[in-house]
């Protein structure tokens, strides 16, 4: 009886944590095109409801009755099975971000994640690398050139970049001694890690920027050369999965980045599960920005970047962090 | 702990669910009316020729097999990391080595050019 009282109370948290995770990919997909709208002096979508905020609803609506195409010679199975796996890995490298602290309702505890992971950080890379899979098959099965190019780019380009994302938060494990996000955050007490180890921050966010193949690194993507890379010949809802996917990783990305080197739901004043969510929306804007900003790369350009600057790059922070912490062990 | 890994699964289970519901959604909302020109994979508007499935660059080939040797030592640096606190300068020498050995091996493949796309 206990064991399924915790169950259903782990699958309504659940339902309620990917509801609002939807609910938060699709209005970032409004914010954004409302932003880039601005960047570019334009008005954005502002067509359905008031400023455009049915929009998101009408794009669900439009995905949803579209007729969906499996292309002629398409290995079948893996096509249909690409996106999902692309969403769902997705939506489940958010289960062990922590949002807030512990609550106590009616004697149970409840924690302010999915799960309080003790490998947190592991997991979500695990989770990430998953995807890569999603791409490939997709862009294989499609039998079609334009994703096939697209898939072997992408797969190549995030499992380059899946070496620096890795090695550039390692000093802010050696800084913890925890994998825990909770336990990272709550290292966090005094200085946030962004403050102590910038140049971690800024090789974690390049490089997570090619692992969800935003700009400059949306080669696998690039509309000019390859259509629309992986997901060409996808249409309907199955697009809007690969869609999902990727807004999902950025919410799952500033997750990240808020926990480990902004400080997570700690803050004065407001409450913390605001303090999280402000902390988000602010690399979300960031990644928007810089999407306006920057040019794409080229695909040499991009593997030099990777494997010439960043890899290296990480290796020293890693080396020196070490020999700081070494050398003064109590800072 | 590995009961703290029950709602993962949960989380796993749910997520499925919804994944599996919105594609039978899309798939029994919508009718279809499949012609030949609609199924053809997209080749800017001329009919696909040759096969998609084409062989593509050995670099790719380079990338991954690079990946697979970095990626391991990122699985050896991490539980180094977490407990680096304790090893102090013997763990940083030790670890030091080991990158040292390995940045030898991303210097050779740089000067071999597998690096290099073109």
């Amino acid at each position: 009886m206990e064991l399924l009282t915790y169950l259903a109370l782990m699958g309504l948290k659940s339902i309620a944590v990917l509801g609002f995770l939807l609910f938060a990919a699709s209005y970032l997909v409004l914010g954004e095109r409302k932003l880039l709208a601005r960047f570019q002096v334009r008005y954005g979508p502002n067509r359905a409801g008031p400023w455009g905020l049915l929009q998101p609803i009408a794009d669900m609506i439009k995905l949803l009755a579209k007729e969906d195409i499996v292309p002629q010679g398409a290995d079948r199975k893996l096509f249909l099975l690409a996106p999902a796996l692309v969403a769902t890995t997705a939506l489940l490298s958010f289960g062990a971000v922590p949002w807030g602290p512990e609550l106590v309702l009616g004697g149970r505890k409840i924690e302010g994640a999915v799960a309080d992971v003790q490998v947190g950080l592991l997991y979500i890379f695990a989770m990430s690398s998953l995807s890569v899979y999603g791409i490939a098959l997709g862009g294989w099965a499609s039998n079609s050139k334009y994703s096939l190019l697209g898939a072997v780019r992408g797969a190549a380009q995030m499992i380059s970049y899946e070496i620096s994302l890795g090695l550039s938060l390692a000093p802010i494990v050696m800084l913890s001694g925890s994998f825990s996000l909770r336990e990272i955050v709550e290292a966090q007490e005094k200085v946030p890690f962004g403050l102590i180890q910038p140049v971690s921050l800024f090789l974690f966010l390049t490089s997570a920027l090619a692992e969800i193949k935003r700009i400059p690194f949306d080669l696998p993507e690039a509309e000019n050369e390859l259509v629309a890379g992986y997901h060409t010949e996808y249409s309907g809802m199955r697009f809007g999965l690969f869609f999902l996917g990727e807004y999902v990783n950025i919410i799952v990305l500033g997750g990240v980045v808020a926990n480990m080197f902004l400080g997570g739901w700690k803050g004065p004043l407001l409450p913390p599960l605001l303090w999280f969510v402000i902390k988000v929306l602010a690399v979300a804007f960031f990644l928007i920005w810089v999407r306006a900003t920057l040019p794409r790369l080229r695909y040499d350009q991009l593997m030099h970047l990777g494997w010439k600057l960043l890899l290296p790059l990480s290796v020293l922070n890693v080396i020196l962090t070490g020999a700081v912490l070494a050398a003064w062990p109590k800072s | 702990m590995p009961e703290s890994y029950v709602p993962i699964f949960v989380f796993l289970v749910v997520n499925v669910a919804v994944a599996v519901l919105i594609i039978a959604l899309s798939t029994y909302l919508v009718k279809r009316k499949p012609t030949a020109q609609k199924l053809m994979p997209y080749e800017c508007g001329m009919d696909p020729f040759g096969t998609a499935r084409k062989r593509f660059s050995v670099k790719f080939f380079v990338v991954a097999m690079l990946f697979i040797i970095f990626d391991i030592e990122a699985v050896f640096l991490y539980p180094w990391a977490v407990v680096f606190k304790d090893l102090k300068l013997f763990g940083l020498i030790e670890m030091v080595v080991f990158i040292a050995v390995l940045l030898l091996g991303l210097f050779y493949a740089w000067k071999k050019g597998a690096l290099e796309w073109q």
